[in-house]
């Protein structure tokens, strides 16, 4: 990793410069030692669609994609980020506005109530498709459980999520007869 | 005619999914104003202290604060959601009375500067003795929490109805149970916030609340303003359960600090703080005695309740009659004496959570009736049978019901679980129970005094005709509503969902609506939107009439097509009649209101409980309980509904998941505790244990067909109805496994294992009298401590 470059303020205060690839795009971001990544997202570039409930990384909702990985974005440093490729919800929209299969899957099937949680649980399933394309049932509850959801009892969140994943792989198989 | 509707009976996709998917979606924490200060509120360290002094002066100095408020800079007028109890204040002015009560506020440039300053912040405290336990309180002697109530009684209730002596006297069998519940909490995973800003003389809060209204009427009242010059917007909001339902101290320090700095002020509460405001569900102990005849039918019933209420009211008045007024519901029995004491406590303030006071009583009520069955020698199923309510029948507290198939949905529930290849019949350690519940359909009347109509709806339509847009001050936290009311209104008005659009909960650009809460606004929203929807078809057919040259009674519309009833080539579209209408005489609008009728007896308290219909359900779910652990894995429950008309099949199925869901954590492992000195031990989503996916058992949602004659279409409630049976459903379960009984919530693994061992203790003691009296088989003494 590169050294980040530092400005310190007339209080003493380091400040540091963050290069991060926010949903494709490459963005600079100034913060402290200790600003979180929730917060870069969120308050620095407007991309709200990340969401905070606990800041504790208990709850899920600030779920990111972090080199592909799911991360709580509340438990993350930005200067931690510094040179990663970051995936938040906004992301998710491929050209025009056609929906990742996903999100059609949770919209389809009931699977969104308040959607306070959506968009962490979305990328947390993301990331489950992305290395196993045909989970169970356990599977996928056991990569959505740390995304606590409050109103649907997770029931149609499961459904919706197996449901994408089918589609996917139906998907994948026309393209290779097509 | 029933089953032959175009829009609603569908599960359409939500009219917000799309947003909600996409992170599009705002909540109040996503808005930003131009100049906007952050706000924070300092809270109590202590249980219980008298102030002595605030010093602000070092906070105020700090660079980027721009204000910091105590009781001297706000109204002193006492507030809160029940008018009975009016009892807190903005900030304390003489004391603190829980750990977390409201001291002062700072705004400043950023969350940073916030935190620093609410540190400066000096306040002198006199600590004085404080008590969390609600028979503790009430004992002589006890600190006084409140001056104007002697015995830190909040509220007592005493109501009798027919002669429960006289029942018991004559009764088969009488048995007394004792139950304790916990307190629990709402948890929505959006924290609660609001944006305050004064501009010209009009102050507007942007918030995340279940009703508008409420916040409009106590923040006007508390600031002595006209109510049209104080908007409430509602913005997204990520789930309510009934913690949002009262404005949380955040709206009001917001609407100072942002009057002093004429700036907008955005304020919030962390996890933590969300913990220590609370209004979630009081912890209840609940003692019921009933009389049963040989058969088991129910001649009457008296609950004895105690409810810890927190250190101030909320909406606890509402709470303590609902804990008795509801049990009344779904069995039918004419004597019933009903007995509560709400008690202060040092402890966060209780309030209205998902079920508003039912569940653990309705816990209590059905732990108990098994055992009376468990007495008699009667199927706890078969014995919910002979009691289930009927329909058209009245309480014996005076609630009138309509539809009512409860009997139907325990039949519908016991095929569905194999019910009778089970009971008694699973090997050991595995268990299945049986619970019921009902629930109101809407209060019958208004939190506060008022004649206004509970819920108004004005429908819009384009004036091009390519869309409508409905305008309710119904309020969507995430359940539904907005997609259900336009279901309605597109049925209503013969047009089709996908063109509907809605304006919802904002108290300056739609009419007026109470709000989300006791799942009210199917039916109540429904009713108004249905009215607003029929006025504009009436009034587009007699265009269409005019333009057709037909009599517009000869004429209907269906789906954005006006036709000749029987002559269905004959027609032109909505769009072309409504371009026409806006043409020839203007705006197209339909107007709605509802007024539920009067309800209920003269008796005190007759309000509470009173509702135009009431949803019944059974549950039954099957356990297993690890002998070792204590450990419990609920397999599957089975929910079957009563809930009249479906408007969104896809939805109602997803509030029972919901309820399911919430009543599942709150009997195995939700609680929130209390260190000795008032102090939260776990105000986090991890510690509380909120159930992940992971916990979560096979659900299976059923319903019954019903048709409700008070509820538009015959609609009536299900948001919370679902969560009333599972505590007790859960209860009787474990007890079918094993044969203990745990009388306190939640039933943890450690209570399961203790009261196993007590029951393995017990058993081996009472084996080995016996066997000292009789020699047994060793075969016999093997079997000594099964069930």
């Amino acid at each position: 990793m590169t050294t980040m470059q530092a400005i310190t303020d007339q209080n003493g205060v380091k400040r540091y410069m963050v290069n991060l690839v926010v949903n494709g795009d490459h963005r600079t971001v100034v913060v402290k030692a200790n600003t979180l990544l929730v917060n870069v997202l969120r308050d620095h570039l407007d991309l709200t669609g990340t969401k905070k409930g606990c800041e504790l990384g208990d709850c899920g909702s600030c779920t990111v994609l972090l080199n592909g990985k799911p991360v709580n974005s509340c438990l993350v440093l930005a200067v931690e980020a510094d040179g990663q490729e970051i995936v938040t919800i906004e992301g998710l929209v491929q050209q025009g506005d056609t929906l990742d299969p996903l999100q059609e899957a949770f919209i389809d099937h009931a699977a969104v109530q308040c959607g306070y949680c959506t968009p962490g649980m979305i990328l947390s399933a993301k990331a489950l498709l992305a290395k196993n394309p045909s989970p169970t049932e356990q599977e996928v509850r056991e990569a959505i459980a740390g995304n606590l959801c409050r109103c649907t009892g997770y029931v149609n969140v499961v459904k919706a999520v197996m449901v994408a994943a089918k589609r996917l792989q139906e998907g994948r198989g026309a393209d290779h007869e097509g | 005619m029933r089953d032959n509707y175009a829009v609603i009976g569908k599960s359409v996709p939500k009219i917000d999914g799309r947003v909600k998917v996409t992170g599009q979606a705002k909540y109040t924490g996503d808005l930003k104003f131009p100049n906007m200060l952050v706000g924070k509120i300092l809270t109590s360290p202590h249980p219980h202290a008298r102030i002595l002094h605030i010093d602000t002066t070092e906070a105020e100095r700090l660079p980027g604060v721009k204000a910091v408020i105590t009781h001297k800079d706000v109204p002193p007028l006492k507030y809160g959601i029940s008018p009975a109890r009016w009892d807190e204040n903005i900030f304390c002015i003489d004391k603190v009375r829980f750990v977390g009560d409201k001291v002062a506020a700072v705004a400043a440039v950023d969350d940073e500067t916030v935190y620093k300053a609410l540190k400066l912040i000096k306040v002198d405290y006199e600590v004085l003795p404080a008590v969390f336990d609600p028979i503790e309180a009430m004992a002589e002697g006890a600190p006084q929490i409140h001056d104007e109530y002697p015995r830190n009684i909040n509220t007592e209730i005493h109501q009798h109805f027919g002669d429960v002596e006289k029942a018991f006297a004559q009764a088969y069998h009488v048995r007394t149970d004792r139950f304790v519940g916990q307190r629990t909490y709402q948890s929505p995973i959006e924290p609660h916030s609001a944006i305050s800003m004064w501009e010209g003389g009009k102050l507007t809060v942007y918030t995340s609340t279940q009703s508008p209204h409420y916040f409009q009427y106590y923040i006007a009242r508390q600031f002595g303003l006209p109510m049209g010059d104080v908007r409430v917007v509602k913005t997204f909001v990520g789930g309510g359960f009934g913690g949002k339902l009262e404005p949380t101290g955040l709206e009001f320090a917001g609407a100072v600090l942002s009057r002093l700095t004429g700036r907008p002020v955005k304020m919030f509460y962390d996890r933590h703080e969300m913990f220590a405001h609370n209004r979630g569900r009081h912890r209840q102990i609940m003692e019921i005695t009933s009389g049963v005849d040989r058969d088991g039918k129910i001649l009457g019933v008296h609950a004895n309740f105690i409810m810890d209420g927190g250190a101030y009211t909320s909406l606890g008045i509402a709470t303590a009659y609902y804990a008795g007024a509801m049990l009344t519901l779904t069995y039918d029995f004419a004597n019933y004496k009903f007995d509560m004491i709400r008690v202060y406590t040092n402890l966060p303030a209780c309030g209205a959570q998902r079920g508003h006071g039912a569940p653990q009583p309705r816990y209590a009520f059905e732990c108990h009736l098994d055992m009376v069955a468990q007495d008699l020698g009667i199927d706890p199923l078969e014995m919910r049978l002979r009691n289930a309510r009927k329909p058209n029948t009245i309480t014996p507290n005076q609630f009138k019901i309509n539809s009512c198939e409860l009997e139907e949905c325990i039949q519908q529930a016991r095929r569905l679980s194999g019910w009778d290849a089970k009971k008694g019949k699973l090997p050991r350690g595995r268990g299945i129970g049986i619970a019921v519940g009902s629930f109101v359909s809407g209060a019958g009347y208004p939190i506060y005094r008022t004649n206004l109509p509970h819920a108004a709806a004005i429908i819009k339509v384009h004036e091009d005709g390519s869309a409508a847009t409905l305008y309710t001050g119904a309020t969507d936290i995430g359940q539904g509503s907005d997609t259900v009311l336009c279901q309605m209104a597109a049925e209503a008005m013969g047009f089709v969902y996908e063109r509907m659009k809605i304006v919802a909960a904002d108290t300056e650009t739609t009419p007026h609506d109470f709000g989300a809460y006791a799942s009210r606004q199917t039916l109540m929203s429904g009713a108004a939107v249905k009215q607003a929807g029929e006025e504009v078809k009436k009034q587009l057919l007699a265009m269409a009439g005019e333009m057709m040259q037909v009599a517009p009674e000869e004429l209907d519309c269906r789906e954005g097509v006006i036709f000749v009833k029987g002559r269905p080539e004959v027609n032109i579209t909505f769009g072309e009649a409504a371009r026409e209408f806006f043409v020839r005489k203007g705006p197209l609008i339909g107007r709605g209101a509802y007024t539920p009728p009067t309800l209920g007896g003269t008796f005190r308290g007759a309000a509470v409980g009173t509702s135009p219909a009431y949803s019944f359900a059974a549950q039954i779910s099957e356990v297993e309980v690890d002998e070792e652990t204590g450990e419990i894995q609920v397999k599957e429950v089975w929910d079957v509904h009563d809930c009249g008309t479906v408007i969104n099949p896809a939805l109602l199925h997803g509030q029972v998941h919901g309820a399911l869901y919430m009543g599942m954590g709150e009997s195995v492992w939700e609680e929130v505790l209390f260190d000795a000195s008032g102090r939260i031990l776990n105000p986090n989503l991890a510690e509380y244990r909120l159930p992940t996916a992971l916990d979560m058992p096979k659900i299976t949602s059923a319903l019954v067909d019903s048709f409700e004659p008070a509820g538009p279409w015959g609609v009536k409630e299900v948001g919370e109805g679902a969560t009333i049976p599972t505590m007790g459903c859960y209860a009787n379960a474990i007890y079918d496994a094993m044969g203990i009984r745990v009388y306190s919530l939640p039933l943890t693994y450690e209570k399961v294992w203790r009261a196993l061992r007590e029951k393995r203790n017990a058993d081996f003691s009472q084996n080995r009298q016996m066997a000292e009296a009789v020699p047994a088989t060793p075969d016999e003494a093997a079997r000594g401590d099964g069930r």
